[in-house]
């Protein structure tokens, strides 16, 4: 029997709200809102609210998947790499780097939004970087 | 009496429930990492860190142990648990015994008064458990919320209460929070009553809903009120109702423990 609350914070936005996993015998099976957050102060959006669902979730991607012959298939991570470097290699080739766009997330780290901004300015040479937010 | 004996006053209670077995866990709060937060206390633990939910203020950090406890003891039905329980938490259990979501031989509450300004700010009906294990009987505060929404005139409170709930940002908070909302299906997604997706929400549709379900189960805890991102005081609409209860059927939820509800009882009254 253990029951466990751990303190994290949301993936959904870049608001960065304060919740407690509530987790039973090593599943997760809720959310509270962390009154004590001085973020959030007990309060969640609908989203916030379900965010425990997708990690256990049947239906969440596990593995990448590259567009064959028009259907989805799964990929290991090396051969998903290695098709989307030789893909905007050609891009950047013969269109140049603006024909390319970049989406950060709010999702990831500020370090890793970094390094995305970086590798489109310095590696593809363009500034389309814009945020998922937007979208 | 102070807050570090009501403290030292419920780990003894619960350490001695605990070592003889009389409970196999405790539902409490517990204080780490510079928060508060919900725990399942076992004998091995020695109850460090346990918290009143007293974070800046009294009261200021509670959360809706009686749901952890409900989702803890389907789990583990054969098993007895703790929990702690303020007056608002002591009426919820006798809800949920009322409404088979928990067996009372299963359950042992382990009661705290709350101090009179905490009491006050509630308009707490009483503001003390029967199980009191520590601090006195608050007193019961005077009652006014309600009364003074009522002295506006019709128009006034109809706009009173439009404006409020299309502030309304449908998170489903009121419902996800309150220790006393366990259906399976819930009238809040019920399509034919409330479309999915749609803001702001039929006006005043969603919100009566909830009001007219909470009616005979609200124990006016608070924590919807304190959950509302858009601050609507849900807490004053749910007096209203239980006022009503009150009123028409001599009925307030959870403050008798065999009380049966009104709404549960078909046919003429003897």
């Amino acid at each position: 029997m253990e029951y466990k609350t751990t303190l994290t914070t949301c993936t959904y936005c870049g608001c960065g709200c304060n919740f407690y996993l509530e987790s039973l015998d090593g599943k997760l099976i809720g959310t509270i809102p962390c009154k004590t957050s001085p973020v959030n102060e007990g309060k969640l959006c609908i989203k916030g609210w379900n965010v425990h669902q997708f990690v256990q979730s049947e239906r969440r991607l596990t593995t990448p998947l590259i567009r064959k012959n028009g259907a989805l298939v799964k990929a290991s991570w090396d051969e998903a790499i290695a098709y989307t470097a030789e893909k905007l290699k050609g891009i950047k080739a013969d269109k140049g780097g603006d024909a390319v766009g970049f989406f950060a997330s709010a999702k990831v780290t500020n370090e890793e939004n970094f390094l995305m901004q970086k590798f489109a300015r310095a590696a593809i040479g363009t500034n389309n970087v814009d945020h998922c937010a937007r979208l | 009496m102070s807050q570090d004996t009501m403290i030292q006053d419920i780990k003894a209670h619960v350490a001695k429930l605990l070592e003889d077995g009389t409970i196999a866990g405790f539902v409490g709060l517990i204080e780490q990492n510079g928060h508060v937060a919900p725990h399942l206390f076992t004998s091995g633990e020695k109850l460090s860190g346990f918290s009143l939910g007293d974070f800046n203020s009294p009261g200021d950090s509670r959360y809706p142990l009686n749901k952890t406890l409900t989702t803890i003891a389907r789990a583990y039905p054969h098993q007895t648990f703790g929990v702690l329980v303020r007056g608002c938490d002591e009426r919820g259990l006798f809800g949920l015994f009322r409404l088979n979501q928990l067996r009372e031989n299963r359950v042992v509450a382990v009661g705290l008064s709350c101090p009179d300004a905490l009491a006050g700010a509630c308009e707490c009906k009483k503001p003390y458990p029967d199980a009191l294990v520590a601090g006195e009987k608050t007193q019961v505060p005077a009652l006014k919320q309600v009364a003074q929404m009522d002295g506006k005139d019709l128009a006034q409170r109809f706009d009173f209460w439009r404006d409020q709930f299309l502030k309304c940002v449908k998170c489903y908070g009121c419902r996800d929070i309150c220790p006393m909302c366990f259906c399976n299906e819930c009238s809040l997604e019920c399509e034919d009553l409330i479309k999915k997706g749609d803001l702001p929400v039929e006006v005043p549709v969603f919100h009566l809903t909830r009001a007219m379900h909470m009616a005979d189960r609200c124990v006016d805890c608070g924590l919807c009120d304190e959950a509302c991102p858009s601050d609507i005081p849900l807490r004053l609409l749910y007096k209203k109702t239980a006022e009503i209860m009150n009123v028409e059927f001599g009925f307030t939820s959870g403050l008798n423990k065999k009380e049966k509800s009104p709404l549960s009882t078909m046919g003429p009254s003897k």
